[in-house]
């Protein structure tokens, strides 16, 4: 993509002190409820991703080959590929690339397909059984278009979190490496055709969970996208059809009051 | 704070010791955080592994409670490796100073101590001083009673080996933070210390906070910029009320509460006016009397004269040699003494120490007055887990308070710094911010006296009370404008130094609390607030001047910052005798063309080597940094005691056990267990990011308790192993006094300690959850484990240190 509008948001997780106040104010803005927990023996909570959670900081406690204890914070979710299998795998175009690189999520077109959920690579989309949609991070599409900072980087106290032009931020995470020296590295600009979130890691990729060392799309969506999407696009058309037909006759899907919807675990 | 939070930059080491910045002070760990990208190092030296530990270079574990013996090392450390700040060390600070012969230590215990009293006779802890009253001096400090050869002898005896078997931190961690961080004690350096309820909270809480002030006066870091000891207050907006007098024992801006033998204002000045004979001393405080008569006017305005000592007499007294914290409160409470309670913007059911004891005490009231922003366990009381409501006879109250973005009104950082803010919205239903509740009180009790009469009326009835705008609500910037100090009549005030004459009108603003004044010309709340209007009544607290001339981050012109706006305390220490700074690179401030030039100075007055020069201490009565201070209860050098409940039967350090001044409460449920096999295991309790104190305000908001959403105790991997607890799992943990049940959360963040020989594990739970909410919880509050002790100096809880067992459920 040659776009001017590009950006990248580069989460340096040397700086986060997990304090999750992005956690809470992707929340807000998005205006996402909390929903009852438990306590799992765990900071992390919720424990995963969840359709109501599009961020999260993971907590790990992890001893290095020098028996050195860290505590590794690591601010999850949408990567925003450039090369991004949900895009393609999703038959509605409810998943679509916007005019700052970021993939964004029209959930209105949404068929509840979780045709996307296998296809990602980072395991970021979460389907919602009660709404039938997908839900995941538009990196605040909102915001980014009104001139904002996404609701995450604007609640960053220390200056874990950052946006701007792609450009700019490889080379503040570049030069943030460089001062680091012994593992740190630049994830995110090497695969998927460039992802626009990225990070600054203490640590080998290797080291985090649930973070992928080569991410890259599923060969099956190379597949989906090359030969059988115009099919499926066909099929979609169907789907989209008879969700019009369900809205004249019953009427929209409205969302569950806060609170009476299961969540958690 | 001696400095504010923008200046953590400037620091070129920063040993966070008693706090959990990251996690409680976000804002202040974002400056700490820029001090290490610019290359400071950050120590974290704390009972455990937190959030904070994660940012730092490293983190160094020690047990809970024995801080005094790991900086009492430091300075053994620094005094033998002659890693002190000489210059500063001879000319500002009182380690020259003779002290009297009679003064002794013996097997921990300082001369004058009453046993059954548990308190010291002050009598022997002095200065000697010469035939004209000026202190006596020996700049050799070679005078084996000079105080810094008695401070070098005192702790001599923090060894690295005794303080290693104290505390539980290996050799090798203990010299590596004092090498670090005492290699600040040259000119071009700067270390600061940064602490928070992790030191208060103990036992000996003020003499850690004093250890580590005779750290920074040996390494010459107080006065400068990227110095200092900067306690990081916050949550519970320490620093607000406690300027205001939230302590029992002050008035507001730090006044003395008279006491009962103090029968007449005379009397009262002569106690608290210091005086210094010594001309170089500006002993700052011999004002006092202007400050006190105007905050007398400030409440009786016209009704206070010369001739009934501008109503000293209306003023209440404490009993002498009595306490009133919170702690004696529920004592006296539990005793059947105290009949009605207003508890405002707290959940004392939560978080005052012994819940037992706490909730009990209630059941004795007659009425209970809330006024918060959501109902909590305290008001609820009367039916909490194992109350039968049936048998509560108290009345109780709960009246909806604004909450902080509703109200207009000051706000006060830790850095001193007072920010006016404005309203955001109004409150909701009959919601009034509690400035107005308290007015609305008072007026309708002054009423019932002017109609009814009743005891004590004199001070009621003639107390000033105007603080209503023309709708009847409460006007901040009323109460604001009387803080600062208004001239009751008009006034002529002559400078004599600069041979100038001003001329203020009854009614303007005092612009600064030099021009208080001792006649009752001016009415002055609260004098540390004077400045923050200027005379013609501008509003200095909502300036937002972003200009820094220092390039240090004093943004001079940001809000208003007490005293007089500075914004760095004992700056005159910052540059030699000469008025040259000690470190060009961080000018705080310098003597230049006959002036000071720079951050707002501690006093006028030229430095200490030019004629007409002053100490720079000036609120010491003698103008220097106390490294012998008698001004605490329990010595002028702080010593290693154990908790109240530790896990030794011997201290390391000396026959004394505990703090030899704390006061020890004595009812039936104020049980204790030290060094017992049932409670093996020492336990802290903090709070956690997501929550704020008891959870009271938190506990209602979705977002955040779903990111913390209920009781949890931390426990090593070591100890959960021995005790056959898997993560996740429900555990008791019980003391002497009560058990709380929770979730175990196994961390390799937690390590059993070695300690003289024993191998001592430590848990640790928050104490942010309580029966009332959420819905079905099974949490209740973590304070039934804690013990009612307190400092021996403030009575701050011991919530950091106390003995328990822990259980699988």
């Amino acid at each position: 993509m040659n776009n001017k509008r590009e950006v990248v948001k580069l989460i340096d997780t040397t700086l986060c002190t997990a304090c999750r106040g992005c956690q809470v104010a992707c929340k807000q803005w998005n205006e996402m409820p909390g929903l009852p927990t438990k306590q799992w023996g765990s900071y992390q909570n919720p424990p995963d991703l969840e359709w109501n959670t599009w961020t999260l900081i993971r907590f790990q406690e992890h001893v290095n080959e020098k028996k050195e204890f860290k505590w590794l914070f690591r601010k999850d979710g949408c990567m925003h590929c450039t090369d991004a299998a949900c895009v393609k795998v999703c038959p509605s175009g409810a998943l679509h690339h916007t005019d700052f690189g970021t993939v964004g999520l029209n959930s209105s077109l949404c068929i509840g397909c979780k045709e996307c959920v296998s296809a990602c690579p980072f395991d970021v989309p979460r389907y919602n059984r009660e709404t039938d949609r997908i839900y995941k991070c538009d990196l605040c599409y909102s915001r980014l278009r009104g001139g904002e900072s996404p609701a995450c980087v604007k609640s960053c106290l220390t200056g874990a979190l950052d946006i701007g032009p792609k450009d700019k931020m490889l080379k503040k995470a570049y030069a943030k490496v460089k001062q680091l020296g012994g593992d740190a590295n630049v994830y995110g600009d090497k695969f998927v055709g460039g992802t626009h979130v990225i990070y600054v890691l203490d640590e080998k990729p290797k080291v985090y969970e649930k973070l992928p060392r080569n991410p890259s799309v599923p060969f099956t969506v190379t597949i989906w996208k090359d030969i059988l999407k115009p099919l499926s696009l066909l099929a979609a058309g169907g789907v989209i059809g008879g969700s019009f037909v369900h809205y004249i006759l019953h009427g929209p899907k409205l969302p569950d009051e806060p609170g009476q919807e299961k969540g958690g675990e | 704070m001696t400095n504010h939070y923008v200046d953590m930059q400037n620091s070129d080491c920063i040993l966070i010791m008693g706090s959990n910045a990251a996690e409680h002070h976000p804002m202040a760990f974002r400056w700490m955080l820029k001090a290490k990208e610019k290359g400071a190092t950050l120590i974290h030296v704390d009972p455990r592994y937190t959030r904070t530990s994660a940012r730092c270079d490293y983190h160094v574990p020690l047990r809970s409670g024995t801080d005094i013996a790991f900086l009492g090392g430091m300075i053994h450390y620094i005094l033998e490796n002659d890693k002190w700040f000489k210059e500063y060390v001879l000319q500002y600070t009182n380690g020259s100073f003779i002290v009297g012969p009679n003064f002794k230590f013996e097997d921990g215990l300082f001369s004058g101590y009453d046993a059954e009293k548990r308190k010291y006779s002050k009598d022997t802890w002095v200065l000697e001083k010469e035939g004209s009253g000026i202190p006596k001096r020996d700049m050799s400090l070679s005078d084996p009673r000079c105080v810094f050869q008695q401070l070098k002898t005192h702790y001599s005896r923090y060894t690295l080996d005794k303080v290693s078997s104290i505390t539980g931190v290996s050799k090798e961690n203990l010299l590596k933070v004092y090498a670090e961080f005492s290699a600040t004690g040259v000119p071009d350096k700067a270390g600061t210390e940064c602490y928070a309820l992790g030191w208060t909270h103990h036992t000996t809480g003020s003499q850690i906070i004093r250890t580590m002030a005779i750290i920074q006066l040996l390494l010459g870091n107080m006065g400068i910029a990227g110095g200092g000891i900067n306690a990081m207050r916050g949550e519970p907006n320490v620093q607000g009320s406690t300027d205001q007098c939230i302590l029992y024992g002050n008035l507001p801006g730090y006044l003395k509460m008279p006491s009962a033998s103090l029968e007449s204002l005379d009397h009262y000045l002569e106690k608290y006016t210091p005086v210094s004979k010594d001309p170089r001393s500006a002993n700052y405080y011999s004002n006092y009397p202007k400050f006190f008569v105007s905050f007398l006017m400030s409440l009786f305005d016209n009704k206070a004269t010369k001739e009934n000592g501008f109503g000293y007499n209306w003023l209440p007294k404490m009993d002498d040699g009595k306490h009133y914290s919170t702690m004696h409160m529920f004592d006296a409470m539990y005793a059947g003494k105290v009949k009605g309670y207003f508890c405002v913007g707290a959940d004392t059911a939560v978080s005052t120490p012994n819940s037992k004891k706490v909730r009990k005490a209630m059941e004795n009231l007659d009425w209970l007055v809330g006024e918060n922003i959501f109902n909590n366990e305290t008001y609820e009381f009367w039916r909490g887990p194992g109350v039968d409501p049936k048998k509560i006879k108290t009345e109780c109250f709960l009246l909806p308070a604004a909450a902080t973005m509703e109200k207009e009104g000051s706000q006060s950082n830790s850095g001193r710094m007072i920010q006016w803010k404005y309203q955001a919205a109004p409150a909701p239903g009959d919601g009034l911010p509690v400035g107005e509740i308290t007015i609305k009180i008072m007026k309708a009790v002054k009423e019932l006296y002017a109609k009814e009469g009743g005891p004590n009326a004199e001070p009621i009835l003639n107390l000033y009370w105007d603080y209503l705008d023309g709708a009847g609500h409460f006007d901040p910037l009323k109460v604001a404008k009387r803080l600062n100090g208004v001239f009751l009549k008009d006034t002529v005030i002559e400078d004599k130094a600069k041979g100038t004459k001003v001329e203020f009108k009854k009614g303007q603003c005092v612009p600064g609390f030099g021009n208080l004044q001792l006649d009752g010309s001016t009415a002055c709340g609260n004098w540390i607030h004077s400045g923050s209007f200027t005379a013609d009544g501008k509003n200095n607290m909502a300036r937002r001047g972003k200009d820094d001339p220092t390039g240090l981050g004093i943004f001079p012109n940001w809000a208003f910052v007490w005293p007089v706006n500075r914004r760095v305390m004992y700056n005159r220490a910052s540059c030699d005798i000469n008025g040259k700074p000690w470190d060009p690179k961080r000018k705080v401030l310098e003597w230049k063309d006959g002036k000071w030039v720079g951050d707002v100075p501690d006093g006028p007055w030229p430095p200490l080597g030019l004629e007409g020069g002053k100490y720079p201490f000036i609120m010491q009565k003698d103008g220097m940094g106390a490294i012998f201070g008698p001004g605490m209860v329990e010595g002028p050098f702080p010593e290693h005691y154990e908790p109240l409940e530790g896990p030794l039967a011997k201290n390391p350090m000396s026959s004394q056990l505990i703090n030899p001044a704390i006061e020890i409460f004595k009812s039936d449920l104020d049980t204790i267990a030290r060094a017992s096999e049932k409670y093996p295991y020492v336990c802290t309790t903090y709070s956690c990011t997501e929550h704020w104190c008891t959870g009271a305000l938190t506990r209602w908001q979705a977002w955040l308790l779903e990111a913390m959403p209920e009781a949890y105790a931390e426990i090593g991997e070591t100890l959960a192993k021995e005790k056959g607890i898997r993560n996740g799992e429900r555990i008791k943990i019980s003391s002497i006094r009560g058990d709380v049940k929770c979730v175990a959360m196994v961390t390799k963040r937690f390590k059993p300690f070695q300690v003289e020989g024993k191998t001592i594990h430590q848990i640790g739970l928050p104490f942010n959850y309580g029966w009332l909410f959420p819905k079905d919880t099974k949490d209740d509050s973590t304070n039934f484990l804690t013990p009612t002790v307190g400092d021996a100096n403030t009575f701050c809880p011991e919530y950091k240190a106390f003995m328990v067992n822990v259980e699988k459920l």
